[in-house]
């Protein structure tokens, strides 16, 4: 029982993990969106109280002194002076578009990730027990999805809100994020149905029943894990499908709702007035764009980096 | 628990498992009768799709049902018909009484999960090990099956053992709770030459060691020689010839069985063309009525095409299916 030469610790045994991190940091456009994510992100979970801990204001602060409550345009104060305390300017009630984006940052990101986790949850156990399974029960769970998927989700969306109102603030987003991740979590499932599929049939299943591991742990313990790959692009990718529908139905007024912001009810303030002060759309606008396409960047940088070796594995 | 008395720990009586197929019922084993004490080793061979693999698969209910389907037939384990058990029984019994070991090491170990976890996982589930044992335990195995530096590389992934050494691994696992019956498959056929050998010797010392009893599936007869104490031949899903090994090579009772020692080429010998037995075995899903092998033997005559041949005692220990069993046994010369 030599030790091979070749074995011994000049080599360093890598995981799939690491090589793909390695793939990913290659793409100069993935790498740039992920440090948008990250910045957008970070400014947004410290941005608000950096900002009320400096300047005073927070992102519902209406000026005392009434000169005040109107719209100023970016770095503009009052009497059309340079000042940098509004360097994105105000909307129609005096308070700072800043901390407002900033904000509605928070919010939109909070909204966007638990209900991402939500179509998660539900969206792997359900493609998983589907693929492993098989047979009738797998054809009856996948016509549901086929069934749920021809519904359009803004009509299903609007109804569950409309009929189901909550009445604390905290109800209203829990609700949003529930109505949210329900309807996403279908390509989810079938991603998952997938790849469950192609690996139940290899032999490591097969040895893994030889030593008597019960079927819930096949799936959830042996299965899922080798098939996480598509669902973290897929669910990098989802996150901004949910953030832009989060972002019309608060657009709507059916999201968030005042006093809380999303960048979705900001832009819906700005559009009324777009004519005359742009700037009250532009900055959330251009703040959620930048974010969904960094998303996507990442997203697809992801699925480039992971893919090879989901055929090599 | 090693039996002290020299009862059979598994016999296994008539087993039939057949798949539904488009074409009817594929019958890939059909008709399989052995018993195994503990402590021996029993080698089955036989060529591709004569059955020996579906057969030790049944011995642990791990045929998918549907298509597949143990049609009749018991196998009984220390006293307990696997055939009947429950669900829970059947997963308590996998890994803790019965252990298998497959042929491509490569593919039966999770490629994303570290080694450590996955041998863990077979004391934490039926000795009730906690981390902490259950880890210990683990680099024990792996010591014991000759991995070198095993606590430093108990964490690695499979993919990062060669071949050889991810066959350990696989035996470490198989033999972790010390199981009575080990079953093998094919377990060096994807190894190098050199290292079929060394795998064989571990599996031989480690089940001596517990007095576990052993299965070895495969084709090679070469590799059955040094290992076993009886053998099975098998083909088209029945049993063509059982003996003491010894016997079955010195005196084989069977045209199949003769045929197969024909065929393994004699390295000290200059041979020429090599020995093929010549044909293909027979389509499971249309077997003919008379003996599956009649098509391809060089000793049939017509009752052979006509009549199922009857499965003849030759010694105590030694039957073949055969008409003319006793003749080709008899016309054995002792060297």
């Amino acid at each position: 029982m030599k030790d091979h030469p070749a074995t011994s610790e000049a080599i360093e045994g890598t995981s799939l993990w690491r090589d793909a991190w390695r793939r990913l940091l290659k793409n100069r456009l993935a790498v740039f969106g992920m440090v948008i994510v990250i910045v957008i992100a970070l400014a947004s979970i410290v941005g608000p109280t950096l900002i009320s801990k400096t300047a005073g204001y927070s992102y519902d602060s209406i000026p005392r002194d009434s000169n005040l409550i109107k719209s100023f345009a970016p770095f503009t104060g009052a009497g059309g002076k340079f000042s940098w305390a509004h360097p994105m300017g105000t909307d129609n009630a005096g308070r700072d578009i800043l901390a407002r984006v900033l904000s509605g940052g928070q919010i939109s990101l909070i909204v966007a990730l638990i209900a991402t986790l939500v179509s998660l949850l539900i969206g792997v156990s359900y493609g998983a027990v589907a693929g492993y399974v098989g047979g009738k029960i797998d054809d009856l769970m996948m016509r549901i999805v086929d069934v749920l998927y021809s519904l359009p989700y803004v009509i299903i969306v609007i109804v569950l809100l409309a009929l189901l109102p909550a009445k604390t603030p905290v109800g209203q987003l829990a609700e949003l994020f529930f109505a949210l991740g329900a309807v996403s979590w279908l390509t989810m499932a079938r991603i998952v149905r997938g790849q469950i599929m192609s690996l139940k049939n290899q032999e490591f299943v097969l040895a893994a029943r030889a030593t008597g591991v019960s079927t819930p742990n096949i799936i959830f313990r042996h299965l899922v894990p080798n098939a996480l790959g598509p669902v973290i692009v897929y669910a990098t990718l989802t996150i901004p499908t949910v953030m832009l529908s989060e972002a019309f139905l608060s657009f709507l007024g059916l999201g968030v709702r005042p006093p809380r912001v999303s960048w979705g009810s900001l832009a819906a303030e700005g559009a009324q007035n777009l004519a005359v002060y742009p700037w009250q759309l532009i900055f959330p606008g251009l703040t959620m764009a930048l974010m969904l396409f960094s998303l996507n960047f990442l997203g697809d940088g992801l699925r480039d980096a992971l893919d090879p070796q989901m055929k090599k594995g | 628990m090693p039996k002290g008395d020299n009862s059979n720990l598994l016999e296994v009586k008539d087993l039939r498992v057949y798949f539904r197929s488009a074409e009817g019922a594929v019958k890939a084993v059909d008709g399989v009768s052995f018993d195994l004490k503990q402590g021996q080793t029993l080698g089955i061979v036989g060529e591709s799709g004569s059955g020996k693999t579906v057969a030790n698969l049944s011995l642990m209910r791990l045929i998918p049902e549907p298509p597949g389907e143990i049609v009749s037939g018991s196998v009984v384990l220390d006293g307990r018909d696997v055939l009947k058990m429950s669900a829970r029984e059947l997963r308590d019994l996998r890994g803790q009484q019965i252990a298998m070991i497959f042929q491509d090491p490569m593919t039966s170990l999770n490629p994303f999960m570290r080694v450590s976890k996955q041998l863990m996982e077979v004391t934490q589930l039926h000795l009730g090990h906690t981390k902490e044992e259950a880890r210990a335990h683990a680099v024990r195995m792996l010591e014991n099956v000759g991995i070198p530096d095993a606590a430093g590389r108990i964490d690695s992934y499979p993919h990062e053992f060669s071949g050889g050494m991810r066959q350990r691994v696989m035996i470490a696992m198989a033999l972790s709770c010390e199981p009575q019956l080990l079953i093998a498959d094919e377990p060096t056929t994807a190894l190098d030459v050199t290292i079929q050998a060394q795998i064989l010797e571990l599996i031989k010392r480690l089940t001596a060691e517990t007095n576990a009893s052993v299965i070895l599936i495969t084709h090679d007869l070469g590799l059955v020689a040094g290992m076993t104490d009886h053998l099975i031949v098998m083909y088209a899903g029945k049993i063509f010839e059982r003996a003491p090994t010894a016997e079955l090579f010195a005196k084989p009772g069977n045209p199949y069985t003769k045929g197969l020692l024909r065929s393994v080429p004699d390295p000290t010998s200059e041979q020429g063309q090599l020995y093929q037995i010549p044909g293909q075995p027979p389509d499971l899903a249309r077997l003919p009525d008379g003996c599956p092998f009649a098509a391809r033997c060089e000793r049939a005559e017509e009752i052979c095409s006509r009549e199922f041949p009857p499965f003849v005692q030759l010694t105590a220990e030694h039957f073949s299916l055969c008409h003319f069993a006793t003749e080709v046994y008899e016309s054995n010369t002792i060297a």
